[in-house]
């Protein structure tokens, strides 16, 4: 029991940072209808300039590595990342508008092409180290109430909080500010939305920064556990079947969706994974999402599809 | 000047529903199909065989495959890369456990089984469109990654999924030189172009068409969505499984897992659209230009480096061609989303004016 529970919050936690990347899908999937395949590399180039920028700083200014060199270097990444949605914006999207759904996807694969380019170049191609402080040790839990207690990576549970963090701040941004209603009316319909005097072209470009900054803490927080790297860019594809799952338009859909992928894919590989040979997670959530699908079509909170001829 | 169909008349149904009913598209075809099989083999060296022709031939062998899928039933897959890798794996497991087995039946059985894998993970596609399916696809490219990787049996318990073919023979013909073998893709991919084609245009194709179009009206008149699809499904993965059965016994020698990685599907899936969807002629368009582009940025970026005075490293070469390729995609698609086979049917159009515009 005791371990089946661990392997379950260690499921759980693994979600959450799942719904992290997932998120940034559908926070541009909701606002301009591109299916995003570049956050994985978003992701990728945020954590290179993070990492790369908390090593430099100290080195330009002088500061003890620690606290504040992180908080700079993350916000000259932020800034970086809102200039990526600008450009991307302003070069790619403004000359796509009203192209099919394949040809954007296809965009957004050059972008990621790009970014994945781009990021190595000036930052460099070695594995990079962030560094934000987060415990390393384990800690017992439940000792009273199961035999031997439940471990928990503390490591997790921070990265699971601060994922926590952002959903509620991105929540109340989406839910209480006036610039969240113009992207929720953006995300309901272009048309009305423009029609009213919502300007679409800034909407994106907000919309672009806030996935930029979500792929920033997702890097950070990735990257700090598993060092920056390339196959960091891979993080994206195992946050996919999140997002069919949960729905591609819902915000809540995205971070239960994770949750469920977690879940599903600890549970498979601890208790399914000896009897196939192992390392089935990397299909085992596709496949749990495609049975999903199979009985409804847009996901757990998508938007009902109607077809209308 | 040249190029003008004036003059030719056609008097029946069949000469009117030709492939080519211009005389001088024909005739062009033709020579360069010529060419290709009797002059390019005195011409290329063995570099351009092996680097540029063959991998060029048989990318797009799987293009046509993709984009009978793609271009033409608009189902969106990114499972190819897993499609060939079924393709490559029945093939060599035919090859080697059946002695004497000839090497076409071989890769035709290839295909036979990829058809079979296609059909199964083709079942999303009937409750689930656009976006959604293609990231339902992935799950076919990710198992077949895991299932080569990790089950033995399909591997002939080879470590880490590696195997070779050697020892190719058809009817006394060794495939050996790099002509050879670039004869062999060549023949595949002109009878399966032209198969694909005549498939296309006839009443199946435009089953395809119409459910790519509209689902919904399609199944309104008549179109059963369900044989449309799986059968677009089946087709496509028959042809990507023999050209990846290609890949891995031309084109590779030895290959494991990696080779079909979903690298290659993204690859096969940039050909389709830069080519142009829903285009045989755009596939060999497409094919071209995502072989010879790296090729020629590999080798212009050292030379336009020394010019300026830089001295470029070889991870700065990949990762400039990275940008340059991903940048080239988002100008194509801006510029020509239809991709190159419309700037060809431009060009023919601009061909029968010229010179006289008027």
């Amino acid at each position: 029991m005791g371990f089946f529970l661990e392997t379950l919050l260690g499921g759980l936690m693994a979600g959450m940072l799942y719904s992290l990347v997932a998120l940034g899908f559908v926070l541009i999937f909701k606002a301009s209808g591109v299916f995003n395949f570049a956050q994985g590399a978003m992701v990728l180039f945020a954590a290179l300039a993070m990492a790369r920028f908390a090593e430099w700083i100290p080195k330009w200014t002088g500061l003890a590595p620690g606290l504040i060199p992180n908080v700079l270097a993350f916000l000259v990444a932020g800034l970086i990342m809102c200039a990526v949605a600008w450009l991307i914006e302003r070069l790619v999207l403004r000359h796509l508008v009203n192209q099919e759904g394949t040809t954007l996807l296809m965009a957004t694969l050059g972008i990621s092409y790009f970014l994945d380019g781009f990021g190595q170049t000036i930052f460099g191609s070695d594995i990079y180290k962030i560094n934000i402080g987060m415990p390393k040790e384990p800690i017992m839990a439940f000792e009273g109430v199961f035999q031997g207690g439940i471990l928990i990576n503390k490591e997790d549970l921070y990265a699971a909080l601060i994922a926590a963090v952002l959903v509620t701040l991105l929540s109340i941004f989406f839910q209480k500010t006036s610039t969240g209603r113009a992207l929720r009316a953006v995300a309901d319909d272009h048309q009305a939305a423009q029609s009213i005097g919502i300007p679409l072209n800034r909407i994106w470009v907000v919309v672009w920064c806030v996935a930029g900054i979500t792929a920033l803490v997702a890097g950070m927080i990735w990257g700090s556990k598993l060092g920056v790297q390339f196959s960091l860019t891979a993080v994206a594809l195992r946050a996919l079947p999140v997002i069919i799952l949960g729905g591609l338009t819902s915000v809540p859909g995205a971070i239960i969706g994770g949750l469920i992928i977690g879940v599903g894919e600890k549970l498979s590989e601890v208790y399914l994974g000896p009897y196939v040979g192992g390392g089935i997670e990397i299909w085992f959530a596709y496949v749990l999402a495609l049975v999903f699908l199979m009985f409804r079509p847009q996901g757990l909170f998508g938007e009902k599809i109607i077809d209308r001829v | 000047m040249f190029y003008r169909e004036n003059g030719q008349f056609k008097t029946t149904y069949s000469k009117d529903q030709q492939i080519f009913p211009i005389l001088q598209d024909k005739v062009a075809i033709l020579a360069i199909v010529a060419f290709a099989f009797i002059g390019v083999p005195f011409v290329a060296d063995e570099y351009m065989f092996r680097a540029i022709l063959i991998p060029f031939l048989i990318l797009t062998l799987a293009a046509i495959g993709v984009n009978i899928l793609v271009g033409y039933c608009g189902q969106i897959s990114l499972g190819s890369g897993g499609f060939m890798a079924v393709g490559a794996y029945a093939a060599y497991n035919m090859f080697v456990r059946f002695d004497g087995m000839p090497v076409i039946v071989a890769l035709l059985t290839g295909g036979l089984f990829a058809t079979l894998v296609g059909i199964f993970f083709g079942i999303p596609s009937l409750r689930v469109k656009g976006l959604y399916l293609a990231v339902a696809t992935l799950a076919a490219q990710f198992f077949c990654d895991w299932a080569f990787l990790r089950i033995d049996w399909f591997t002939n318990n080879s470590a880490s999924g590696s195997v070779s073919v050697s020892n190719m023979k058809i009817l006394g013909w060794t495939i050996n030189t790099p002509a050879d073998k670039y004869l062999f893709c060549l023949g595949f991919v002109v009878v399966f172009a032209l198969l694909a084609k005549n498939l296309v245009r006839s009443a199946i194709g435009r089953e395809w068409m119409a459910i790519r179009d509209m689902d919904v009206a399609a199944a309104v008149i008549g179109i059963r969505p369900m044989y449309a699809k799986l059968s677009a499904f089946a087709v496509s993965s028959f042809i990507v499984g023999v050209a990846g059965g290609l890949w891995g016994f031309v084109h590779l020698g030895s290959w494991e897992p990696a080779a079909f990685s979903i690298d290659r599907s993204f690859q096969l899936l940039f050909i389709v659209i830069i080519g142009g969807m829903g285009s045989i002629m755009g596939c060999f368009f497409g094919a071209a230009f995502i072989v010879i582009l790296p090729i020629f940025l590999n080798q212009a970026l050292p030379v336009l480096g020394n010019l300026v005075g830089i001295n470029i490293s070889t991870a700065l070469v990949s990762h400039t061609e990275f940008m340059i390729f991903g940048a080239l995609i988002v100008w194509f698609l801006i510029v020509e989303p239809h991709g190159l086979a419309r700037l060809w049917s431009i060009g023919k159009q601009k061909m029968r004016l010229w010179p006289f515009p008027h």
